[in-house]
């Protein structure tokens, strides 16, 4: 339900009262309500849920997760005994949400 | 897709598991507070990639599987009247009322229509002068500015055939009120990013203050995930219990201002009944006095309604994460997604649907 999910926003208008924009995930086009990202720009990657764009993806941020991963090996020294392997199966419509 | 892709990467995800293995000493309970969250961790196996002492308890974050089945039975009622045109979010259709589900409404002949956002409701509001149409206005704070947004917007259109029936929780009272449990079992927290996205975080201090339980804000991808189990896990193995971010790209500390702004405007906090779990004070919204004429509740005569639940569903207990969905006798028998006994079976973050569909060759 709080299915939230990143797309690119690729145009903005007016539209009578709101502020709409066309924002594209994986090459489908969507309409958004922009009304809660005044700052987003056409190019922006934003993050949307029910129709409303809520967040601005920060570019700055979204690759640090790999650093902490490279940080977390390194002050955990060597493996010993490795975990299961992630489960593969990709049978659902993608992002995932609250 | 981008910055969805990345964030499952096998490899990635496996290092990452790896070094929370060589990490933790001792038994800890986390709870994932979202259902999307759960899915996730469900759909990718995450849980079996853990270390044995790290448990994972899912938390209350469905809003479908909370909203109060006395809600459910007057949106059924609602919808029966024959000038409503009925919309809610598609979740909601096969959970059970005390007798039957909306998608029943809709089969004996009820406009009952699934919209994809609140403004599609608005729409038609606008095309059918001659209909009420009433948008049932469900969610945590992620969907509120959404919902929010319907409200205003058809004041601004003069519309006077459009109505919520709101039924809106809140994560952090939630949060407190497992803290508070004498059975509760958690050690730390990952809370749900996109509820931050939209609150902020500052809400979560108070939590972490008082409780001395550490709170760790964190996406729904399954690096995600993993990043946010092992830096709560770093606290709570360091004795520290702090607030932090991990969904960082998505969640500012300050949260969504224009959207609280209206969220402020249109809502009123008020006491809610959580489904299978009871009231918990202050721990809703409802429209505020100045958009009351909006409100379902007032302009349909629904009052009466008494609620019976199964007295077999497990919900509450599995929402608070005493028990999980296998240890429930009816689960994947007596209770499917296609005749469900409670919410969380049907519900796309529900805990039992998660393991129904993730899980079926263990029933």
């Amino acid at each position: 339900m709080c299915l939230g999910i990143p797309g690119k926003l690729v145009e903005l208008r007016q539209q009578g009262e709101l502020v709409m924009g066309k924002v594209e995930f994986g090459g489908i086009l969507k309409e958004v309500c922009m009304a809660y990202l005044p700052e987003a720009e056409v190019g922006d990657y934003v993050l949307v849920h029910v129709g409303f764009a809520i967040s601005r993806i920060d570019e700055s941020e979204a690759a640090e997760i790999f650093e902490y991963v490279e940080q977390i090996e390194q002050m955990s020294g060597e493996a010993d005994d490795e975990p299961p392997g992630l489960r593969t199966a990709e049978t659902q419509a993608e992002g995932q949400g609250s | 897709m981008k910055y969805l892709s990345e964030y499952r990467q096998p490899e990635a995800v496996q290092r990452c598991a790896a070094a929370i293995h060589r990490r933790v000493t001792r038994p800890w309970n986390l709870m994932e507070i979202c259902g999307g969250q759960t899915h996730t961790i469900m759909r990718f196996g995450l849980d079996a990639m853990l270390p044995a002492q790290v448990r994972m308890i899912h938390g209350p974050g469905c809003p479908v599987c909370v909203t109060p089945v006395e809600m459910l039975d007057k949106a059924i009622r609602i919808a029966s009247f024959p000038e409503v045109i009925f919309c809610s979010y598609g979740d909601m259709l096969r959970v059970p009322g005390s007798e039957r589900d909306l998608l029943a409404v809709k089969a004996a002949g009820g406009d009952v229509r699934v919209v994809y956002s609140p403004l599609d409701a608005v729409q038609l509001a606008e095309r059918h002068p001659e209909r009420q149409v009433v948008f049932f206005a469900i969610g945590f704070e992620t969907t509120a500015p959404a919902n929010a947004m319907a409200v205003l917007h058809a004041e601004r259109l003069g519309l006077a055939n459009f109505f919520c029936l709101v039924s809106h929780v809140l994560v952090p009272p939630a949060m407190q009120a497992v803290l508070s449990s004498p059975r509760n079992l958690v050690h730390g927290f990952l809370a749900a990013g996109h509820v931050c996205a939209v609150m902020g975080t500052r809400q979560y201090e108070p939590i972490v203050r008082q409780f001395h339980t550490p709170v760790v804000v964190t996406g729904f991808e399954p690096l995600d995930l993993l990043q946010g189990i092992s830096m709560c896990l770093a606290q709570l193995e360091q004795g520290r219990a702090e607030l932090e971010i991990q969904y960082r790209r998505v969640v500012r500390p300050e949260g969504n201002r224009v959207a609280q702004e209206q969220l402020q405007r249109v809502f009123t906090t008020v006491t809610r009944k959580w489904r299978g779990i009871g009231e918990i004070p202050a721990s809703g919204w409802a429209l505020s006095e100045a958009y009351a004429r909006f409100d379902a509740e007032q302009r349909f005569d629904v009052g009466d309604v008494v609620a019976d639940e199964s007295p077999e569903c497990l919900a509450g207990e599995v929402l608070q994460g005493h028990r999980k969905p296998l240890e429930c006798a009816a689960f994947g028998t007596r209770c499917t997604p296609e005749h469900p006994l409670g919410a969380p079976m049907v519900s796309g973050e529900g805990a039992c649907a998660a393991y129904y569909r993730y899980r079926r060759q263990s029933v």
